[in-house]
């Protein structure tokens, strides 16, 4: 073993799924774990039908309703006839393929992201797909996670591995330490604004340093989330003791003997002393500060503290006319302070900051507090089991007595394919992953926020950290 | 699927950099279940522009895209191919491709051709000038042609070699069972199952 060549977390990860690999083809990989919903995988069921195929391990598929459903009167059936379609076909092809499927109502249910670590099934050196470009999360546990397109999710269905060109590799450093109120999504804001949205192309991304080993699994899971948002293949944290402790105990991860011999092989799962990435960045955590975006594409991003850039900081062709448009859409006048852009809404959940520690956070700034009068709060639990663990520890209370909305698990206003959706020209902070033209609605204008900013802008109405609020009163 | 070797057609020039997922198809036309009908969402929210460019009737029946870097970023949904193709579409031409969409574009025939920024810049000006310039694509000489524009494009080798012959890559892999099983069983055994 001694004398084998230093690699790094992404090669071992790869050369461990290797099916097949022949000069002049992609390699062939095997998939440890397939996640299905119902809006990328009706047409790939009806592939596999017109061709006679079947699913071939259905034991390694998992399906989950999450992204065009409801957040209220989850109880009654889905109003727009053709979500309700899509939903139905989701059950009728689970039923016929025999694959696991957590409907609206199951207490399993939520985004496909949020349930399969919440499960115990995304485990460190497993390869996980799903026919969602946020699959990228689950790479938060040492695993090689990437979202993929109807036609590979039909392939994965048929023969469980997927034909892929090897990425290169690049190593994110984050050193120094995150200072208090700087959260994992400001991080990524930031990483993402010095970057550009194409900066991760090609490349299968680890996060390393002292900065990300400090952080919780579902703070990891925030930045791997995001690694799709500048054009990463996939995003890596080596797994190490944060990671074994979220793992034992929950219901699909191994146990006795194998959960020793499991650890055994996850210590193994770090880039060797030695190896060498194709690019490195190195960005200093102690330096930020929260960061938002104010534009159309994650990239567009600058300190909370900030104003909107004028478009000729840009660089002269595409970057510069898109931020001119990006302020035109957006409606903003660059040199206006972060600070003062009233919303009207402000979206607490998705795959990227549904969690239990994100509705903490945010409960935690809210407590004692008012939304504005001008703002309208939904707090959206990213899966049902989050929302049951947040009452049970009376954060529905919270945001329930500050005047929020606390809705059912879904990936609700992240994108404008449910009913909860902004009007034109209506601003929102949200904690989602995507600040693009019409993503929450048509004409809809999206700030992409952490949910302690998400927090204190409900309260104050404009962008604004919870540093900005005045101390809470309380009762003599 | 069916098998590319060459297009030729006229072409839209979309002045747009990182034009994402959610720009050529909005979330809202993503529920359909068939794999076709898709046309009436391509790039919808902009079509209620009368003056984006798809709108002029000097492009009408254009089938090859010309748009900046960074197409096809964002969701990873398959729709915005099959937007693409059921509006017309045979090929985009491109700087820069997001992985996941030029993916999608290689499954479904639908050419993903990179070329540099300033053959992007060239293109634009040649369609600008004259729309009815007939644009060719040329998979088997890899190369694109307008005008007095004749250049390469980049596109990776396995794919091409896919499209030129038509191969639907499941049947391919299909018949390396014996591989997969292989694999199969010597797959540790604390790894996770969904039952």
């Amino acid at each position: 073993m001694n004398n084998e060549k230093p690699r790094t977390l992404a090669e071992k990860l790869w050369e461990n799924h290797l099916v097949r690999q022949a000069e002049g083809e992609p390699d062939l990989l095997y998939i440890d774990l397939h996640l299905v919903h119902e809006v990328t995988s009706p047409q790939a069921f009806e592939g596999l039908r017109v061709e006679g195929r079947t699913v071939r391990r259905p034991d390694l598929t998992l399906a989950t309703e999450d992204h065009n459903i409801p957040t209220i009167d989850v109880d009654q059936p889905i109003a727009d006839p053709v979500s309700r379609a899509q939903v139905q076909a989701l059950r009728d092809n689970c039923a016929e393929f025999g694959i696991r499927l957590h409907s609206l109502g199951d207490i399993e249910q939520g985004i496909v992201h949020v349930v399969g670590p919440q499960l115990g099934l995304t485990q460190p050196g497993m390869t996980v797909v799903c026919g969602d470009s946020h699959t990228s999360t689950h790479g938060a546990f040492g695993a090689l996670a990437f979202g993929i397109g109807t036609s590979e999710v039909e392939h994965v269905l048929a023969s469980q591995t997927l034909p892929q060109a090897r990425p290169k590799t690049m190593a994110v450093t984050v050193q120094g330490l995150l200072p208090e109120g700087v959260t994992s999504k400001d991080l990524v804001l930031a990483l993402i604004a010095q970057e550009g949205t194409g900066g991760g192309q090609g490349y299968v991304v680890e996060y390393r340093g002292e900065a990300i080993e400090a952080l919780s699994m579902e703070a990891r899971m925030t930045i791997c989330n995001m690694s799709i948002e500048w054009g990463a293949k996939a995003g890596l944290i080596a797994p190490d003791d944060t990671t074994f402790s979220y793992l034992e105990g929950r219901d699909h991860a191994p146990r006795g003997e194998q959960w020793d011999a499991a650890v055994a092989a996850w210590r193994d799962l770090v880039t060797d002393e030695g190896a060498t990435f194709d690019k490195e960045v190195v960005v200093d955590a102690s330096s930020l500060s929260p960061f938002v975006t104010w534009g159309t594409n994650p990239g567009q991003g600058v300190a909370l503290s900030g104003a909107v850039p004028p478009p000729d900081s840009y660089p002269d062709g595409p970057a510069r006319a898109g931020a001119e448009r990006a302020l035109e859409y957006m409606g903003l006048t660059a040199g206006t302070q972060m600070r003062d852009i009233a919303v009207d809404t402000v979206f607490l959940g998705s795959c990227t900051n549904g969690r239990i520690e994100d509705l903490r956070a945010a409960a935690q700034v809210i407590d004692g507090r008012h939304v504005a009068p001008t703002v309208q709060m939904l707090v959206v639990p990213g899966s049902t089991r989050v929302r049951l663990q947040a009452e049970q520890e009376g954060l529905d209370q919270v945001f329930v007595a500050a005047g929020a909305q606390w809705r059912g698990a879904g990936c609700s206003m992240c994108l404008g394919m449910n009913p909860d959706q902004l009007g034109p020209a209506e601003r929102s902070a949200s904690t989602s992953n995507r600040n693009f033209e019409g993503r929450q609605g048509k004409g809809g204008r999206t700030h992409l926020v952490s949910p302690v900013v998400a927090a204190a802008t409900a309260v104050t109405g404009h962008l604004s950290a919870p540093a900005d609020l005045p101390a809470v009163t309380t009762g003599a | 699927m069916q098998a590319f070797t060459h297009h030729t057609g006229t072409a839209l020039p979309l002045r747009r950099a990182n034009v994402d997922t959610d720009q050529i198809i909005p979330a809202v036309y993503l529920k359909r279940i068939t794999r076709t009908g898709f046309e009436d969402g391509l790039f919808a929210a902009w079509r209620n522009d009368p003056d984006f460019v798809l709108n002029g009737p000097e492009h009408e029946g254009v089938s090859i895209l010309v748009a900046g870097p960074d197409f096809g970023t964002g969701s990873s949904r398959e729709h915005a191919v099959w937007a693409l193709k059921d509006y017309g579409f045979k090929a985009v031409i491109s700087p820069r491709f997001a992985d996941i969409f030029r993916g999608n574009a290689g499954k479904q025939g639908l050419l993903a051709a990179q070329v540099d920024d300033d053959v992007v810049e060239r293109l634009w000006q040649i369609v600008e000038a004259d729309s009815s310039t007939a644009v060719t694509v040329d998979l088997e000489e890899q190369r694109v042609r307008a005008g007095d524009l004749d250049t390469s494009f980049t596109i990776d080798a396995y794919t091409r070699w896919r499209l030129l012959n038509g191969l639907d890559d499941i049947a391919i892999t299909l018949t390396h069972d014996a591989e997969i099983s292989s694999y199969e069983g010597n797959r540790a055994p604390y790894k996770p199952v969904t039952r």
